[in-house]
């Protein structure tokens, strides 16, 4: 049975982790998308922006954490959060705002997002460097071994430290979106203005506002998605449009304009990619008595090699494109 | 400024813009020219025609259609991908082997396999119910891909122990440029068909998702491309350096990339306007009104983005060929992607010879930004460490790289922003 | 002094000009209705008078006050609401949410106005947690004129409210519209059901290719026999 805990390592935990990091993605990237209309694909960098200021936060004051009981890192993503926000508010009055007064089609904001997102790379890479570095620095990364308490199963289903910052921080993060867009005041206007932005105009509402605190909630949570990657893995300055791709695919199967979609949308994407990458004969492997003599087992079953781990994203773009472009919670605007 | 007024025909007004940007972009290459050498100048002038091929694909798309893609790259890499398969010499390692059969029948199961899960996908024509269909063609897809893929690696896995890859053609180069064409014009029609029904931005994600998964896939199949270990040299449709030496195999191959770009340009400017070429700005311009008069919008959008494409992939074989070096690596967004964007927006989108103009232009800037920006890095870290006592940080050189990307992200804004049309901008008139 | 006035407003949508010239006055306490045949500009001028359209000529005065060209925001401020024709709803938010909507400037208010416009239109009490996208078009525009109502203005315009309603929906509106008068708002109206409109009017105007054909009480201007036969089809 310790394949069972094999599968829960590799694919119930490390969906669940990739799938919160895009979850966390989408909900910006969608956001975005039901208040100016166009998919911005400088999310990504803005995500490895916070994760490059948390970074520089922690290697500035290395100490903090310990004095706190937690990692250095997460101690600085408040602080990281309100830069990215403050950096994403910049870039909307700096490159976005001037086009929308001059009324362009959605996809000149892309191009320009497209402009912005070369703009953050150089900037990143130019102060970050290129390489991977991990955000643990003189810290060491507490890893927990469950034993499950079946005398078949020897091996531990292990979670380590910064996945469980890393729960517990998507959690806060949905229950605090639901309840801003649920019951505050400007989140009820968000929300009116993604549903119809002329009569929210007609309210009374000022939409500049909205823009701003869109670009506020937007850039933190790119933040937060940008640290929590880095924490799990290492801080890599040059994923760009590797997570962006998932990050559209999981906002637009969660339907667009659609924050419950978008979340749904990045843990189908996640966790379609570590299953995709997942090695079936493992769980396979204990029937093969059970096979006929002529069929045997390859040593590697999985459908895509981790190497072509974006294929999958790419997949599910296409297919839900292809048969239900709406969405899966249907979105908003498709045309 | 250029603005012509809309009685009197365009082609009696004297190009006074058009001879000024063209006059200062000669004796720029000029300048080149006296400064750097004919051999290195010939080089480059080689490097921008094959940009200016790639341009007038997107200026197609984007200036004349209002498509935008955002994987130039990746059909780069194709086009790039074909010139090598059809023009490098045969592998007898992989020939002389039973390898071959084996390969062959392996993606005769893949057609065998695709034949019968689209077959169960047309199974509710006998009568079975939809969703059973629908569960029995899922169910097939998933077995028979696990069963088809690892033959395939088996197969691959073989071909790199045994024979490093399969080698190629041993073809002359022009045929690869044909059918780098040609794939890129196959992947174009396959992502259009999807996307243009549907909102332009998703036609920019999932461009740039087939990019990317593009450049992995000549990466990662070592048994196809040598993946990392690159290959190298490329033959070249023309006489290379050894027979005529450098400056005049150049200006040979320079020559060749030239009668392309007349050529493309006088068919462009014929279907332009062409009857097709109104309808197309018709549909840019106001897609409803077109829609009411009958016109097929996706058909034609599917038409001009698929052509795009195809030059694209020719625009890639063409200088991947020249490079001589198959790199799947060296395919970036910022090269392949950004720089040929920044080249048309810059230029005149849906202006042919300004997109020709912003390909030579900034390919010229961006070739010598190179020494320029390590100088000025030099400067200020000399700068720093006389006045600040700063250590110098390394890699000087990709720090340089980055603030070229720095460079070509604000130039796509500003842009944008200041200059919408270009430098030369596309002369509109009233679709008569 | 009226409490909005225009005077010969010239406008339209790029540079192609709709209104050629279009005068209107009312008073605080009155109902003014703008009708005229399709393409007259109606709706039009009651998105130049709510600045939705940038008025090239001329001058809209709201208690004396130049308002055009001032942006929506801005004029809810000022005491107008506007119920557009069409998408007159938030239709993901529900009931309450887009009555909240309309008292955004005012969230002191909502409480008190809430009570009020549930008691104005009971049937919105019972539907308030539902989405009004779920809604019959009379319950929408139920909502829609609650949402307007609930930031307390003293004039409110109105795009053709009673469009594509069933005629007992519309009587009902029409009768709302009169008992918000009645409370002393001040009504614009743009409406296709010209006599009834005019029949609770203060002031009719009808408009033709941009421009005032005839300006007068909406009785007077429902007993010219010209007007009957032009405009109101005989």
């Amino acid at each position: 049975m310790n394949e069972l805990v094999f599968f829960i390592n590799n694919v119930i935990v490390a969906g669940s982790v990739t799938g919160s990091i895009y979850a966390i993605g989408a909900v910006g990237v969608t956001l975005i998308f039901s208040i100016m209309r166009f998919a911005h694909f400088a999310h990504a960098d803005m995500m490895t922006f916070g994760a490059a200021m948390v970074l520089l936060l922690t290697l500035a004051f290395p100490g903090v954490g310990s004095a706190v009981g937690l990692p250095t890192a997460v101690v600085m993503l408040p602080l990281a959060m309100a830069l990215t926000a403050l950096l994403a508010v910049g870039v909307d009055r700096a490159f976005y705002k001037p086009l929308r007064a001059h009324g362009v089609k959605p996809i000149v904001m892309v191009i320009a997002s497209l402009g912005v997102t070369l703009m953050l790379q150089g900037v990143i890479r130019l102060f970050a460097g290129t390489s991977g570095r991990s955000l643990y620095i003189g810290e060491r990364k507490e890893i927990y071994r469950l034993e499950l308490p079946f005398e078949a199963i020897t091996r531990p289903v292990i979670v380590t430290e910064p996945q469980v910052i890393l729960f517990v921080l998507t959690i806060a993060a949905v229950v605090g979106l639901h309840l801003f867009l649920s019951r505050s005041r400007l989140g009820k206007a968000m929300r009116a203005m993604s549903d119809n932005p002329d009569l929210a105009l007609a309210s009374g509402i000022n939409t500049n506002t909205i823009v701003a605190v869109t670009w506020v909630i937007a850039g933190s949570l790119a933040a937060i998605a940008g640290t929590l990657l880095s924490l799990d893995v290492t801080f890599k300055p040059d994923l760009s449009f590797f997570l962006l791709l998932p990050i559209f695919a999981a906002a637009i199967v969660g339907g667009v304009g659609h924050p419950y979609g978008a979340i749904a949308g990045g843990f189908v994407v996640g966790f379609a990619e570590t299953l995709a990458v997942f090695n079936w004969t493992v769980l396979l492997r204990p029937f093969q008595q059970h096979f006929p003599g002529w069929l045997e087992l390859p040593r590697n079953l999985a459908f895509v090699g981790t190497e072509y781990k974006i294929v999958v994203p790419f997949f599910i773009l296409v297919a839900i494109l292809v048969w239900r472009p709406t969405g899966l919670f249907k979105g908003k605007v498709i045309t | 400024m250029t603005d012509t007024p809309r009685s009197q025909p365009p082609a009696r007004r004297f190009p006074r813009r058009e001879v000024i940007l063209f006059a200062a972009l000669l004796v720029a290459v000029l300048g080149v020219y006296a400064m750097m050498g004919v051999a290195y100048s010939t080089r480059m002038l080689v490097e921008a025609a094959c940009y200016a091929i790639l341009a007038l694909g997107l200026t197609i798309q984007w200036g004349y259609a209002g498509q935008f893609n955002a994987g130039v790259m990746g059909f780069v890499a194709l086009g790039g991908f074909a010139a090598m398969f059809f023009s490098i010499p045969v592998n007898d390692a992989f020939w002389d082997s039973e390898l071959p059969g084996e390969l062959g029948l392996a993606l005769l199961y893949l057609l065998g396999a695709a034949l019968v899960v689209y077959g169960a996908t047309k199974l509710d024509r006998l009568g079975v119910p939809k969703r059973l269909r629908t569960v029995i063609a899922i169910v097939l897809a998933v077995v028979l891909y696990l069963a088809v893929i690892s033959v395939l690696r088996g197969v691959t896995g073989e071909i790199e122990s045994r024979a490093g890859f399969i080698g190629g053609l041993g073809l002359p180069a022009w045929t690869g440029w044909i059918v780098g064409g040609m794939l890129a014009g196959g992947i174009g029609y396959f992502i259009g068909h999807i996307c243009l029904g549907l909102r332009s931005d998703y036609l920019a994600i999932a461009t740039l998702g087939i990019a990317e998964i593009i450049k992995a896939f000549l990466k990662n199949s070592d048994w196809l491309t040598r993946g990392t270990a690159t290959v190298s040299p490329l033959p070249w449709p023309t006489p290379g350096a050894g027979d005529l030496g450098f400056v005049l195999s150049r200006s040979l191959y320079l020559s060749v990339t030239a009668v392309m770009i007349a050529a493309i340009f006088f068919l462009l400017h014929r279907a332009y306007h062409a009857p097709w070429g109104r309808m197309i700005r018709a549909i840019r311009d106001n897609e409803v009104s077109a829609a009411a008069m009958g016109k097929d919008i996706n058909r034609r959008r599917l038409e001009i983005f698929v052509l795009g494409c195809i030059l694209m992939g020719i625009g890639g074989a063409a200088l991947t060929s020249f490079n001589g070096i198959f790199d799947p690596q060296g395919f970036l967004p910022l090269n392949h992607t950004f720089l040929v964007l920044v080249m048309v927006i810059l230029g005149g989108p849906g202006n042919n010879l300004g997109t020709i103009f912003g390909a030579v232009a900034v390919y010229l800037i961006w070739i010598m930004s190179e020494p320029l920006a390590l100088f000025l890095m030099q400067l200020a870290v000399s700068f720093g460490e006389g006045v600040f006592g700063w250590d110098a940080p390394g890699h000087l050189g990709s720090r340089a790289l980055q603030a070229r990307v720095f460079v070509i992200g604000l130039l796509i804004t500003l842009v944008l922003r200041f200059a919408p049309k270009g430098l030369l901008p596309e002369k509109v008139r009233h679709h008569g | 002094m009226p409490l909005l006035e225009a005077r010969d407003v010239y406008g339209g949508y790029g540079g192609m000009n709709i209104l050629n010239g279009v005068n209107l006055a009312i008073e605080a306490d009155e109902i003014g209705v703008i009708v005229g045949p399709n393409g007259a500009g109606k709706s039009t001028m009651l998105k130049a008078v709510f600045g939705l359209l940038a008025v090239s000529q001329g001058e809209i005065l709201l208690r004396g006050e130049p308002i055009h060209n001032l942006p929506a925001n801005k004029l809810v401020q000022k005491g107008m609401g506007f119920i557009p024709q069409e998408h007159n709803v938030f239709p993901s938010l529900t009931v309450q949410e887009n009555l909240e909507m309309g008292a955004y400037l005012k969230p002191e208010n909502v409480k008190r106005m809430l009570e009020e416009v549930y008691a104005f239109f009971p049937p919105l009490r019972d539907k308030r947690h539902q989405s009004a996208g779920e809604l019959s078009g009379g319950q929408r525009q139920m909502v829609a004129m609650g949402r307007a109502l609930m930031a307390e203005p003293s004039l409110l315009l109105l795009d053709e409210p009673t469009a594509g309603l069933s005629p007992l929906y519309m009587n009902e509106i029409f009768e709302r519209v009169k008992e918000i008068n009645a409370a002393g708002v001040g009504i614009l109206m743009v409406e296709q059901n010209a006599k009834q409109a005019l029949a609770i009017a203060d002031k009719g105007f009808v408009l033709a290719a941009g421009q005032n054909r005839f300006t007068d009480t909406g009785a007077a201007l429902l007993a010219d026999p010209e007007v009957a036969r032009s405009f109101l089809g005989g």
